[in-house]
């Protein structure tokens, strides 16, 4: 944002570096932007859900009844119907913690005042990402035994010749690109949202306040565009959080699932 | 005019995963109109085939950023 204030008449489009905020100190150490939003995050989720949980009644509360439905939803549509009525309870904290936290976490991208998408840094999705890749391989290896984890990568039913290649293959999947593209599509999403929202919103300041008065509209029209993009990104938002979760469910189904 | 070739390339190579989202999209959405109650079934086939697509758009993303400014 100090790019366009320094006084050069020349715009200077943002970048990943704008998602780069130290707060306190630098470096390695430094407490950024995105530290403070995941500590008032897990601060604000745990203090609302400790509270509701903690006078349930029969009738519901307004607030009960709202975080009945996320819960419900959770453990209905995510946990049971992937994973299945036999192995889904264990899971449903998992899945619960997880898509509230992304919610929340998203929904701060959009919030005024804080507006900073936690997880268009990496880290934290990796951070979310190992969790679940932990999860599945553990469960994987417990249910099936470690050779029958390694057999269950290659469906049964291939001829022989074809077995190798599609260990290969599959091994890649399961162990690099599902993880990777898990924490990817997350960040990725986060990223290219709040950039969009970046540009529209410098941009349309540049247009207004430092260019011709024949841009002055183009300048209005950017800022409808900020309003726009940002009720899209709030679609995004609840989107990824769904996605995040309705894969790790699908993942760990296929780590408890039987041989067929 | 400057700029980035790799961004350039990451358009084209988000063309392929974008139509692949897209027929699977369209055919979820055949297969509810056709027979609601399958809904459930079908939202977990789309979104995994989704994943599973929307995986290469997201290595190209990696790779744009992994080779920008690179030179020779």
């Amino acid at each position: 944002m100090s790019l366009i204030a320094a006084g050069t008449e020349s715009f200077e489009a943002p970048g990943i570096a704008d998602f780069w905020q130290p707060l306190v100190g630098d470096g390695a150490f430094a407490l950024t932007r995105s530290m403070v939003v995941f500590g008032v995050t897990a601060v604000v989720l745990s203090l609302a859900l400790a509270r509701v949980s903690g006078r349930l009644k029969p009738v519901p509360s307004r607030s009960q009844f709202a975080v009945e439905g996320v819960y419900s939803f959770v453990r209905n549509s995510l946990g049971r119907d992937i994973i299945g009525t036999k192995d889904f309870k264990p899971f449903i904290p998992l899945l619960f913690s997880l898509f509230t936290v992304i919610l929340v976490n998203n929904l701060f991208g959009v919030i005024p005042f804080v507006q900073f998408p936690t997880f268009s840094r990496l880290g934290y999705a990796i951070a979310l990402m190992s969790v679940v890749y932990v999860t599945y391989h553990t469960v994987g290896i417990r249910r099936k035994g470690f050779i029958g984890w390694l057999k269950s990568f290659v469906p049964s039913g291939l001829p022989g010749w074809i077995v190798p290649l599609m260990f290969v293959l599959e091994f890649a999947t399961f162990v690099i690109i599902r993880p990777a593209t898990l924490a990817l599509r997350l960040m990725g999403n986060m990223l290219a949202g709040h950039l969009l929202l970046l540009v529209f919103t410098l941009g349309g300041e540049y247009l207004l306040l430092h260019s011709t008065v024949i841009n002055k509209a183009p300048g209005v029209m950017s800022f409808g565009m900020t309003l726009v993009m940002s009720a899209f990104e709030i679609l995004v938002e609840f989107l990824q959080a769904y996605v995040f979760v309705l894969l790790t469910a699908v993942y760990i189904a296929g780590a408890v699932a039987d041989e067929h | 005019m400057t700029g980035d070739i790799a961004i350039l390339a990451y358009g084209l190579a988000a063309i392929g995963p974008g139509i692949g989202i897209g027929l699977i999209f369209a055919a979820y959405i055949n297969g509810v109109a056709r027979q609601p109650e399958a809904r459930g079934v079908l939202q977990t086939i789309a979104f995994t085939g989704f994943a599973l697509v929307e995986a290469l758009a997201l290595l190209g993303l990696v790779f744009a950023f992994l080779f920008k400014g690179q030179t020779g």
